[in-house]
């Protein structure tokens, strides 16, 4: 940890006109100890050459709270102390030459109830563009239960989801109708009936499927829910399909909505790309009718991957669970999108646990008490398959979404017949788990015994046996390097 | 039509000592085990008749003793749909943490999709539907 000289002495007034370094301003202070009610950020700074990192760092603070770059007397009208972020902790990161991470305390009053727009607006609006950085990274957020409790949260949450759908004790599971672009409504919905009548639980539109000239949404959504209500006919389950709101306003968005409530949708998903406003304002209207709200990340990937900049996927994820989303997409490990196995778990345990443990080695910086925030049930969503349902079980859990679109709608048999290997192999893995075995080494073995009773199974082990995506992650904890598991 | 709810109804009917490993697992957590029938498994009815109360403090090895309500729920209501059901009473949870499919009826309900011709709220009623959902009027809101 840097120590810095935040003395003043044998320096100028703090007052005088001109410019002044940021951390002789207040904005570096190793001595503050953080208050419970503080936001704290953890910032990956990397200075340009021959910038201090404390002054780096306390440009950071001054910058995402009251400063500006040079001294106004009109703060000695405020209570000035209060108003500043306090840079508190700058460290360099291990292996990472030039990287440090700074770590800054907000005082609450800073940010305005409940409004994931003004959070962001302080703490990313204005700093990522600094001349002085190469490069800054949003890694972690500690929000205190006290801001946490001036957001509603999701509008359900993984136990009313649950309960809601009669649907216990396994992975749900998905697949996005696929193409994603081109179908007509009527040959969507056949990809929906077909899904979900071989025995998954709900289908989903991808994040751009909107309302194009080959498929308008009003007939999307009427011939989706026919698929919904005929495979829930023929299988005695409840189902779902996603129908996805994201429009260009928020009446078109809320006139799509109410047209899926109204045809007795249980759910509905909005992009990310909306916008964390119209988010919050789908949130509400979802709690207020009753439907689970699916969000897709869209887009996050041109900010969350790269490690010397943007912002962490897990900061997203705590906004994400703020706003309150039902459903929210997380990552696979071993699919085709980025995803080291260790960050991914920190992003699970973010969006699942009320308490999540600081934990450097999952990337997380701080304890985050959620103070009894329902949990969003991640979906892992992206180049999986039945064969790898025991490392699936192993990396994410039960309380998880998989969503096999591929991995459905390409079987060889057909749609159901890869929707009906998908549920055998959940199933079979959750039955086995329960059991007592092994089922990260014996999962293949398992799968294996499973198909002997199910050709469909057995057929998508064969075709899809040996897709693996090995590739390096690039977003990886700092103390372990780790390849992704394929 | 074979119903598929329940978190096992994908496998073949689990045996007596298959059953006997979910409910050692779901003791070993110290869940409640419940057990419920019906002959109305609409997917929308929450509430089957409770075979008894939830058997809280069971210890680990008394399968035994779940089994035999099992076979005696079974015994007593042939033409019912009878389950399991463990319950997770910890906080964040204090939910059901496992349900499967333990009894069947040999003639299993069947169901029609009702495509709200009559505009009620109601779906999967054993009645031929008309064929108005696509295009037609939007059906009336349903819940939950």
């Amino acid at each position: 940890m840097l120590s810095g000289n935040n003395s003043t002495n044998g320096r100028r007034d703090r007052w005088a006109s001109g410019v002044t370094p940021y951390a002789e301003m207040g904005y570096f202070d190793p001595d503050y100890t953080p208050r419970d009610t503080d936001v704290l950020a953890a910032f990956r700074i990397t200075p340009q050459p021959g910038v201090d990192p404390i002054e780096a760092a306390a440009a950071v603070a001054g910058e995402s709270s009251t400063a500006t770059w040079t001294v106004v007397w009109t703060d000695r009208l405020t209570d000035h102390r209060h108003y500043r972020a306090k840079a508190y902790e700058v460290s360099p990161v291990p292996g990472r030459d030039g990287e440090h991470i700074a770590k800054i305390a907000y005082d609450m009053d800073l940010f305005e109830e409940g409004s994931i727009a003004n959070m962001a607006s302080s703490i990313i609006g204005n700093v990522f563009g600094f001349k002085a950085l190469q490069a800054l990274r949003l890694e972690d957020l500690r929000i205190p239960g006290h801001y946490v409790k001036t957001f509603p949260g999701p509008p359900h949450g993984i136990v009313t989801e649950r309960e809601r759908l009669d649907k216990f004790g396994r992975p749900l599971l998905g697949a996005t109708v696929k193409p994603k672009l081109g179908l007509s409504a009527k040959n969507y919905g056949r990809v929906v009936y077909e899904a979900l009548r071989g025995g998954l639980d709900f289908t989903k539109d991808d994040e751009n499927v909107n309302s194009q000239p080959f498929m308008r949404w009003r007939d999307r959504y009427l011939y989706s829910i026919e698929g919904v209500d005929r495979a829930g006919a023929a299988t005695g389950e409840i189902k779902g399909h996603y129908m996805n709101v994201t429009a260009a306003t928020m009446e078109e968005m809320y006139e799509r909505a109410e047209f899926a409530r109204e045809l007795g949708s249980v759910i509905v998903m909005v992009d990310l790309t909306v916008g964390y406003t119209a988010m919050q304002s789908m949130s509400r209207w979802a709690r207020r009718n009753g439907m689970l709200l699916h969000l897709h990340r869209a887009g996050h990937g041109t900010y969350t991957r790269q490690k010397s900049h943007g912002v962490s996927f897990r900061v997203i994820a705590k906004w994400c669970r703020l706003i309150g989303v039902d459903h929210m997409h997380a990552g696979t490990v071993v699919g085709k999108l980025e995803g080291d196995p260790a960050i991914v778990a920190g992003y699970y345990d973010t969006l699942r646990l009320d308490h999540v443990p600081a934990d450097p080695g999952r990337g997380l910086h701080f304890d985050q008490d959620w103070v009894s925030l329902p949990g969003v049930m991640p979906v892992a969503s992206g180049g999986i398959h039945a064969g790898q349902m025991h490392e699936l079980l192993h990396h994410l859990g039960e309380d998880v979404v998989l969503q096999f679109g591929g991995g459905t709608i390409g079987h060889p048999m057909g749609i159901a017949a890869g929707a009906t290997a998908n549920r055998v192999a959940a199933e079979a893995m959750i039955q086995a788990r329960n059991e007592g075995r092994d089922c990260l080494r014996e999962g293949p073995e398992i799968l294996r015994r499973a198909a002997r009773f199910c050709p469909e199974l057995e057929a998508a082990l064969q075709v899809w046996k040996d897709v693996a995506f090995d590739f390096q992650s690039t977003d990886t904890p700092d103390h372990v390097v780790t390849p992704t598991i394929g | 039509m074979r119903l598929t709810q329940g978190t096992f109804s994908f496998l073949p009917e689990l045996t007596d000592e298959q059953i006997s490993a979910q409910v050692s697992y779901a003791l070993g957590h110290g869940w409640a085990i419940s057990i419920e029938c019906t002959d109305d498994p609409d997917p929308r009815n929450f509430y089957w008749e409770m075979w008894g109360r939830p058997m809280f403090d069971l210890e680990v090895e008394r399968c035994d003793v779940v089994l035999r309500e099992v076979r005696a729920c079974r015994e007593a209501r042939p033409d019912h749909y009878v389950k399991l059901v463990a319950y997770d009473a910890s906080r964040g949870r204090q939910t059901t943490a496992l349900s499967f499919i333990v009894g069947r009826p040999a003639d299993e309900a069947a169901f029609l999709a009702d495509r709200g011709a009559d505009r009620r709220p109601t779906r999967h009623r054993p009645r031929p539907g008309a064929v108005d959902g696509i295009g037609g009027a939007p059906r009336s809101a349903r819940s939950p």
